[in-house]
């Protein structure tokens, strides 16, 4: 027991020998940003991270936030939930990074919303969308800057019913992991609980980054369904829709891709018209309302000159969380006669906080979820761009898709009723002029 | 299970079995004669795809007709097997043959590791994807399911081809019968006068090209992505396992077993389709634990 | 055997002194020893020069042990969950190893692969169970009755974790001078000689599997506890691998190197990722080559290198081949 306490004591001494006095202006803010370097999933991962670097530089181009210069340290989260885990506490710890930015994958955000809790370190989670880290657990440290799968996948499902009254049978081809399962589930759910005749003619989970879908396409083909419905994304997207088109199946029914806004530049010519196509938030580099938004179109150029090709929604997400962290030093700055804040009250300049990061407008709610809008179209094919492009784009505000505070997604997905399609906030925009 | 399931199952296994046959069928190539377990084998294969995808590109660019692509695939293959293939032999391999099996295998995983990077470095983390030879030969209907003809015929033909052309070569000409004496008894061939080096290095770019060909004819009909090396390697171990280490024909059966198998699942039980693989592996090591088409082999004393 | 008790003491002083030295390592090096038991297992079975690669299921099954125990809420105490996971990742090798130790060499380790990649396979599949690819959180368990913050937490766990390493490592180490783990050098270095003498190799083997197979458990155990979170890569082939990668770098010539080679991985796997976040595969690479150039006996066994250089250049040699035994051997006739 002594040694216990005098353990115990040695450890508070060299605790409290550590500069602790949260108040004074660091000289620098070291920003811990999780995200896939290597991978399938660095798709998504080094877009992120070039969004990151080009976003921060011009923040530092300005000052900084509040006058202090911001320094990321990337973290690869390729490398395993055990590396992650253990890098992520190193840069938190002895990196010093004041704020962390956590990540692309669900499975990640499960893993270090925990971890972040453990460190006492605020987290933002930029871009990962499983409901369960908010829904099961209730954290003090993490925010998410961004919507989750269910009010990702509900937009979908309304878009479908609005616009294709008519369809009986869907069948759904998911990658074989925990996002693809969920975000299939709870895309049924809504559907069922919009359409109660909807009759479900397949459910296949391929292999997570399969390279050959040969059996899947037969099965489509034989089937015959009116919708088929798929939420990969990457290089499982594109395989499929290459393989399905140079069958002429893409045509044979209306095809849903929650996430294909991100895969609309490399499909090129293989994706037809007719696609309904989501982009987990209003986030598309034609977006109509910002056609005349300066910030918009300068940061859609600069980003396309910087990497060849045009920002997709890790991008857009990464952006929200940067602007989250500057609104929040600002107004908890502000609450504090101008002076650096605290990490407490950091965490609460998070609280209700509205920012905008490129397109609309984000409102983190009390329970730390944000409420971000989502735009879902329909592939046309124009002269101008030699890939698909959207059409009969609607936003769906986020306050309308998103599961009320206290409730669980499925459940709450299960009960909402059929009126909920023409619900007066959604906005339906043309965009092909 | 009805007639048509059977026959669409086949059809549909077919181009998937034809794939992993060409690069299991490498490395047990370089296993039978080498005796080293090729963990960077997964890595010619990506890199003969990204090569391959590249050349598709350059022609589409340079205005040439696209049917160029097919030949540049196996320019690509060719390309990829003596470069990396044969830099690697030279550089690392020739060094450790004396050593313990386990240290061959961790060499060649950290040529993978490194090769991996390679690729990032390379081509970057964006999915390739070429369909000029997807698209160029068209669909053709079978029992009103539309096949690309890609997929459905030269994939498998492409096997058969390097399937009869291998055993060809091994039986018929003077370098594959010496091959062939090395994988059966590497001692006495030497005794009997084999170059070994040579034999070596010539079977590590055979093989190594036909991962690389494998590859080079996926980038036809799949996105080409970061990582895509590493779950090759697993199914080309389970092939050539299943087959027996070395054995030619039998990778081809261990394959189109794997394939077949596979979308069966798909359409009986989609559930059991990712362990197919393993599965078939276990059961046929439980019966024959040197794999199908094994020879006996007596333990020395 | 004295030698090899110096170096053990030594690094066991040095593993020590890190909370003071450096606190901030502490987890670090809680999650390398962690990692070691793992890789002592392969070393269990290297000995008999077969090569596990599909360790990562028993690792695996130890750390999905810990997670389910304590997600079922029975309260449990780490040192009760640990031993659990040891017997059940122990148990399942014992089943399966009626099958696995009938194969030698590349089929020994392509069929510990395959049932790797199954278990893998079916943690992802059985979501509602496994929780899939999100894999499970694990809230931190008492320790010896105490429940504490981090940081108390992680300054205890790091001397339990050690203290347990110590205590593994010597049974692990007497088990190996004992009888049946000499009969291990005796399969790996011929067989067929030692089922003349009577003795069932494959039994013999049996009982080693298992014993490695607890060994990957109980380090299973201690990383999802540490960690707080399991995840279905824990069985990937790639994980195993590491396994292998590690026993190499350390050394399979005695128990310290299991441990040696884990803190050094985890070293260089952090620096790699500080410095190279997109390459730190290529610094991991050209170091696990340079070790297999340089160093093939691993960095525990580099002073026979320098020892025997000049005076014994063909026996050190030969120690390459037959694992530390001859090399030993020449160690004391150089005495």
């Amino acid at each position: 027991m002594f040694a216990k306490a005098a353990m115990a004591a040695l450890c508070a001494a060299i605790l409290a020998a550590t500069p602790a006095a949260a108040a004074d202006k660091p000289k620098e803010l070291v920003v811990g940003i999780t995200t896939f370097l290597s991978g399938p999933a660095s798709v998504f991962g080094v877009p992120g991270k070039h969004a990151a670097e080009m976003l921060i530089s011009d923040i530092n181009a300005k000052g900084g936030i509040l006058g202090v210069p911001v320094r990321p340290i990337f973290i690869d989260e390729g490398a395993g939930a055990n590396q992650l885990a253990s890098e992520y506490r190193r840069v938190a710890l002895n990196e010093g990074a004041q704020v962390m930015l956590a990540s692309v994958s669900s499975a990640n955000c499960l893993a270090l919303t925990p971890v972040a809790e453990d460190l006492e370190v605020p987290n933002i989670l930029w871009d990962c969308s499983s409901p369960r880290i908010f829904e099961d657990n209730s954290f003090k440290y993490s925010v998410r800057t961004q919507a989750h799968t269910g009010a990702e996948m509900l937009p979908a499902a309304l878009y479908l019913v609005k616009n294709y009254p008519n369809f009986k049978t869907v069948a759904g081809v998911n990658q074989d992991y925990a996002a693809g399962r969920d975000q299939w589930n709870l895309f049924l759910t809504a559907l069922k609980a919009l359409k109660p005749d909807v009759e479900v003619v397949a459910e296949l989970f391929p292999k997570f980054g399969a390279a050959d879908y040969s059996t899947e396409i037969s099965r489509l083909q034989a089937l015959k369904p009116d919708v088929v419905v798929n939420t990969a994304w990457g290089g499982d997207l594109d395989t499929f829709v290459q393989q399905a088109a140079a069958r002429g199946v893409m045509t044979q029914s209306t095809y849903v891709l929650p996430l294909g806004e991100s895969s609309l530049e490399r499909l090129g010519n293989a994706l037809p018209a007719g696609v309904i196509i989501g982009a987990r938030g209003d986030h598309y580099f034609l977006h109509p309302e910002y056609k005349a938004d300066a910030k918009f179109q300068d940061f859609v150029k600069r980003f396309h000159d910087k990497t060849g090709a045009y920002p997709i929604y890790p991008v857009f997400h990464m952006a929200q969380a940067l602007a989250a962290l500057e609104a929040a030093y600002d107004g908890a700055a502000q609450k504090n006669d101008g002076k650096w804040p605290s990490k407490e009250q950091l965490l609460d300049g998070f609280k209700g906080l509205k920012f905008r990061g490129l397109t609309s407008e984000v409102t983190i709610r009390e329970d730390n979820q944000g409420l971000e809008n989502q735009l879902i179209g329909t592939t046309v094919r124009l002269p101008d761009y030699p890939f698909a492009v959207l059409d009969k784009i609607t936003i769906y505000p986020g306050a309308l898709v998103t599961t009320p505070v206290g409730e669980k997604t499925a459940p709450w997905l299960a009960k909402l009723s059929p009126a909920m399609v023409n619900d007066p906030s959604i906005i339906t925009l043309n965009a092909s002029k | 299970m009805s007639f048509s399931v059977l026959l669409l199952a086949t059809l549909d296994g077919l181009s998937y079995g034809a794939q992993i046959f060409l690069v299991a069928v490498g490395l047990s190539l370089i296993f039978g004669v080498l005796r080293i377990v090729n963990v960077a084998h997964g890595s010619f294969y990506a890199i003969g795809a990204y090569v391959a995808a590249t050349f598709g590109m350059w022609i589409a660019a340079a205005g040439f007709s696209p049917w160029l692509s097919y030949p540049a695939m196996l320019l690509a293959a060719v390309g990829v097997g003596v470069v990396v293939g044969g830099v690697l032999e030279v550089t690392l391999l020739r060094r450790i043959y004396g050593k313990e099996q386990v240290l061959q295998l961790l060499i060649t995983f950290a040529a993978f590791m490194i090769l991996e990077d390679v690729q990032k470095a390379v081509w970057g983390v964006t999915p390739y994807f070429v369909n000029t030879p997807l698209s160029l030969l068209g669909t053709v209907s079978v029992m009103g399911i539309n096949y690309s003809v890609y997929q459905l015929a030269v994939l498998p033909l492409v096997a058969v081809v390097v399937l009869i052309g291998l055993r060809f070569v091994l039986r018929y000409t003077r370098v594959g019968r010496i091959v062939t004496a090395v994988t059966e008894d590497r001692e006495a061939s030497m005794a009997m006068g084999v170059d070994s080096s040579k034999v070596y290095l010539f079977t590590f770019i055979a093989g190594a090209s036909l991962a690389a060909f494998g590859g080079a004819l996926a980038s036809g009909s799949t996105s080409l992505v970061p990582g895509m090396g590493a779950g090759m390697i697993i199914l080309s171990f389970a092939v050539a396992a299943t087959a027996g280490l070395g054995q030619i024909e039998g990778a081809a059966v261990a394959a189109l077993m794997i394939g077949l198998g596979r979308s069966i699942a798909v359409y009986l039980a989609p559930e059991f389709d990712v362990v197919m693989p393993y599965l078939i592996m276990f059961i046929v090591l439980l019966f024959k634990p040197q794999g199908l088409f094994s020879t006996i082999q007596t333990r020395k004393v | 055997m004295r030698f090899d008790l110096l170096i053990g003491a030594l690094v066991f002083c040095a593993v020590a002194a890190v909370p003071f030295l450096m606190p901030w390592a502490s987890v670090m090096i809680t999650l390398a020893l962690g990692v070691g038991l793992a890789v002592l297992g392969v070393v269990v079975l290297l000995r008999a020069g077969q090569i596990s690669f599909g360790h990562g299921l028993y690792y695996a099954a130890g750390a999905y042990t810990v997670a389910f125990l304590v997600q079922a809420r029975l309260g449990l105490d780490i040192l009760l969950l640990l031993p659990l996971a040891a017997i059940v990742a122990a148990a399942i090798a014992f089943v399966f190893g009626f099958f696995a130790v009938r194969y030698r060499d590349i089929f020994f380790a392509m069929i510990n692969l395959a049932v790797s990649m199954v278990a893998f396979s079916l943690l992802e599949k059985l979501y509602h169970i496994t929780g899939g690819g999100d894999g499970l959180n694990v809230a931190r368990p008492t320790l010896a009755g105490f429940r504490m913050g981090r940081v108390d937490f992680e300054f205890w766990m790091f001397y339990a974790t050690l203290a347990l390493v110590t205590v593994v490592a010597l049974m692990v180490a007497r088990y190996l001078a004992s009888p049946l783990g000499k009969g291990l050098e005796a399969i790996k270095s011929n067989e067929t000689r030692l089922e003349y003498l009577g003795v069932s190799s494959n039994r013999m083997l049996h009982i080693a599997y298992a014993l490695s197979a607890a060994l990957a458990g109980l380090g299973g155990g201690v990383i999802a506890i540490v960690t707080g979170h399991v995840a279905p890569e824990f069985a990937y082939w790639v994980r195993s691998g590491e396994f292998v990668f590690i026993a190499i770098l350390g050394g399979a010539g005695n128990v310290v190197g299991a441990f040696v080679g884990s803190i050094v991985y985890e070293i260089i796997r952090n620096y790699a990722a500080a410095f190279a976040a997109s390459y730190w595969q290529t610094m991991l690479g050209f170091s696990l080559i340079a070790i297999i150039m340089f160093a093939p006996d691993g960095l525990t066994q580099l002073r026979f290198g320098k020892k025997n250089e000049a005076r014994a250049k063909e026996p050190a040699k030969k120690s390459t081949s037959e694992n530390g035994i001859t090399g030993k051997a020449v160690q004391e006739g150089t005495r």
